[in-house]
């Protein structure tokens, strides 16, 4: 290997730091929709649901299955705006049906007869991770190791030329889109009798059955709409990356999003966006400034483990049940 | 069916759009093939034992599969012929299955060195594979000759069973850079994989390139988002970028530029050079253009039209004519009366004939001498050749 396997050059940064921050946001963006699953269950259960990667992949493969039935193709297609329109959010409906069964079915299956038999929180771990394994493998045998054919949505145009900063149109879309559905999750927590109880489960399951909440129903409750997210999440995703869907696709995502999830602290719904958003820009920033995007991941890992070092509970640290509404 | 309509720009938008580049280099209907070109079936006069054989050693299934099927059909033809033509000698044809993956491919090498009626090789086709099984091949003295692995260092390792079926990647990273002058291009993005292929061909394309280069970057093998990357293309107003690396990741690659705005042309190397490439970047290939030692098996009639009887129909692909000329200078050492793996060693080393695509001679390192590079580009769904690079 020769020397100059890393450089380092703030030059670059600089010159480019619109259009990084920009794609930066994009991703964190898809990051944070994603790490708001891990929150929520976390904030609930404390526990990592590992399979949430999966619960993610699985609404991936929804949108490509829709798309392809709606007879998109690897080129983007031509076709009127309000159609497309439609086809979008067909595709989203059933990517949020998709991930949200198979976030109730991984709770059902895996975590439940754990907590009716009071297992040890190293159990849910180990049930999580061998959930996570199974789902991978059945797309696995099903859809075989290649990825699955490339989907276009729209071609993105450029939208608005800021001081020749370029902002387009599938930016536009999901940093949008995403930033109103994490308002909205954490609006719901905050205001809505659902929120209530999930609050109160959070705080303290055994006061708030004694109260009157139905903790399984909210338990499931939690599941869906973080397995939802993870499906709107997934419909970005192929916005973005069209060819990326395969039965590993999920896995590398799932990493990044908890690991949002931790760096905002886990358990914050705002904390989440944070740590999304954060995630994003640090790698994409990270790859400008060290020359090439095999530095991204090492870079975001850095970053963690460093605020981890200095607030070992996240950046906003709190948890779920201390949100007052 | 909601919208039958959603396809309809289909990937027949190739061809007529020019993209950035300023040349469009025409395609090439036919190639000349040397008249005492060696064929498969020799002279008919073969005399060999039975259960004589050759074996393939490469990729039959797995994500890059395709260009193994292209190699051992081109071998299948070559063994059809030779049976057909010689009544005496029929070789046959053992093949072991690698998944053209590093981690996998030392298995399969064992099993094949192990059959002693197996006297020579055609594989391993990818540079890494080839890389983590060649002291197998020289421990066991088996000479085989690859069809298609081009990292330079293949050659370095002292190994004397190891010969090159092709030009390496010195001779494929000028061309790459030749290219991009030839398209009219003076700002270039060179994007490289993390495999040995990738990374030993984009020193080369650098070095060659010289100060036409805008902007580096490096991705990962699976990667599956590459916005990143396009975004730095697009900041750096290149108006060609060269992909050294293979198709799973290029076509993706090739697809986030286009959406990304970026109108100049896509060059790839022959791991990018797959129909499968066409297929998964779909309109966005219609600015590809690639580099291959390979020779367009499609535009030499003969050979194209035998190899579709092996094939069920399907046209020869990159390395098809490569397959078949390595077997074919395996088979004649076999016809000559060769019965054991050192002297068909010597056979190989000593050998000095055209075949089809290019004269198949070894310097003393196993590399073949002849440097033929051909250009090819996108048109609508297939691959054409758009002639020697020179």
């Amino acid at each position: 290997m020769s020397g100059d396997w890393i450089t380092f050059d703030l030059g670059r940064l600089v010159d480019s730091f619109w259009s990084t921050t920009l794609d930066g946001l994009t991703l964190g963006a898809i990051y944070a929709l994603v790490a708001l699953g891990y929150t929520l269950v976390y904030g609930v259960l404390n526990l990592i649901n590992f399979a949430h990667s999966e619960v993610f992949i699985a609404g991936a493969f929804a949108v490509v299955f829709v798309l392809s039935g709606l007879g998109f193709g690897p080129s983007a297609p031509h076709m009127s705006l309000g159609l497309l329109i439609l086809d979008i959010a067909l595709a989203m409906i059933a990517a949020m049906l998709v991930s949200a069964g198979t976030a109730l079915v991984v709770e059902r299956v895996a975590y439940k007869p754990l907590r009716d038999k009071g297992a040890p929180r190293l159990a849910f771990l180990i049930s999580a991770i061998g959930m996570s394994f199974v789902i991978q493998y059945l797309f696995f045998v099903w859809r075989g190791p290649s990825a699955e054919p490339n989907r276009t949505m729209y071609r993105p145009k450029p939208i608005f030329d800021v001081f020749g900063v370029i902002i387009n149109s599938q930016q536009l879309t999901i940093i949008i889109a995403a930033v109103v559905m994490m308002v909205c999750v954490d609006q719901l927590v905050r205001r809505t009798k659902l929120g209530r109880g999930i609050r109160a489960v959070a705080q303290d399951p055994d006061t708030a059955t004694l109260m009157g909440v139905n903790k399984e129903r909210i338990i499931m409750a939690t599941f869906m709409i973080g397995g939802a997210l993870a499906g709107a999440a997934a419909v970005f995703y192929v916005m973005r990356v069209p060819a990326g869907v395969f039965y590993m696709g999920g896995f590398i995502l799932g990493i990044k999003a908890f690991a949002a999830a931790v760096l905002g602290g886990i358990g914050n719904i705002r904390g989440a966006l944070l740590g999304g958003l954060l995630i994003g820009l640090i790698g994409n920033y990270g790859a400008t400034v060290l020359g090439d995007s095999q530095w991204t991941d090492v870079v975001i890992f850095v970053v963690l483990v460093v605020v981890l070092m200095v607030r070992p509970n996240g950046i906003l640290g709190s948890n779920l049940g201390k949100v007052r509404a | 069916m909601l919208s039958g309509c959603a396809n309809s720009g289909g990937s027949s938008g190739g061809g007529e759009e020019s993209g950035g580049a300023k040349n469009q280099l025409p395609a090439q209907d036919s190639i000349e093939v040397p008249q005492d070109a060696a064929k498969a079936a020799g002279d008919g006069k073969g005399k060999c034992e039975s259960g004589t054989s050759i074996a393939y050693v490469g990729a039959l299934t797995g994500p890059n599969a395709q260009l193994g099927i292209n190699i051992v059909n081109g071998v299948q033809t070559a063994l059809n012929e030779h049976n057909d033509a010689n009544p005496d000698c029929k070789i046959e044809l053992k093949k072991f299955d690698t998944e053209g993956d590093p981690a996998k491919a030392t298995g399969p090498s064992a099993q094949a060195v192990k059959e002693d009626k197996i006297i020579g090789v055609v594989g391993l086709p990818f540079s890494g594979e080839s890389k983590a099984t060649g002291k197998i091949f020289e421990d066991a003295g088996l000479v085989h000759i690859t069809p298609a692995a081009t990292n330079p260092e293949l050659t370095q390792n002292g190994w004397k069973t190891f010969f090159r079926g092709l030009g390496n990647d010195t001779v494929q990273g000028p061309a790459l850079a030749k290219l991009t002058e030839k398209v009219g291009s003076s700002k270039v993005c060179l994007v490289q994989d993390d495999s040995d292929y990738g990374m030993g061909l984009a020193k080369q394309v650098k070095s060659a390139l010289g100060d036409k280069l805008a902007c580096e970057d490096k991705v990962t093998t699976g990667q599956k988002d590459f916005g990143p990357t396009a975004q730095k293309v697009t900041d750096a107003k290149a108006d060609a970028v060269i992909y050294s690396g293979y198709y799973a990741e290029g076509a993706p690659f090739d697809n986030q530029l286009s959406n990304q705005g970026f109108e100049g042309v896509f060059i790839g190397p022959d791991g990018v050079k797959d129909t499968e490439f066409v297929k998964q970047a779909g309109s966005a290939a219609s600015n590809a253009y690639y580099t291959c030692a390979c020779v367009p098996g499609d535009l030499i009639k003969d050979f194209s039209d035998a190899y579709e009887k092996v094939s069920n129909g399907t046209a020869p692909g990159t390395y098809s004519v490569e397959g078949y000329d390595t077997a074919t200078v395996l088979m004649a050492g076999i016809d000559s009366g060769i019965k054991d793996r050192k002297k068909l060693e010597e056979w190989v080393k000593d050998y000095d004939k055209p075949g089809y695509g290019k004269t198949y001679k070894w310097d003393d390192k196993g590399e073949l001498t002849d440097k033929t590079v051909y250009g090819y580009k996108t048109d609508g769904d297939k691959i054409v050749s758009v002639g020697k690079i020179d």
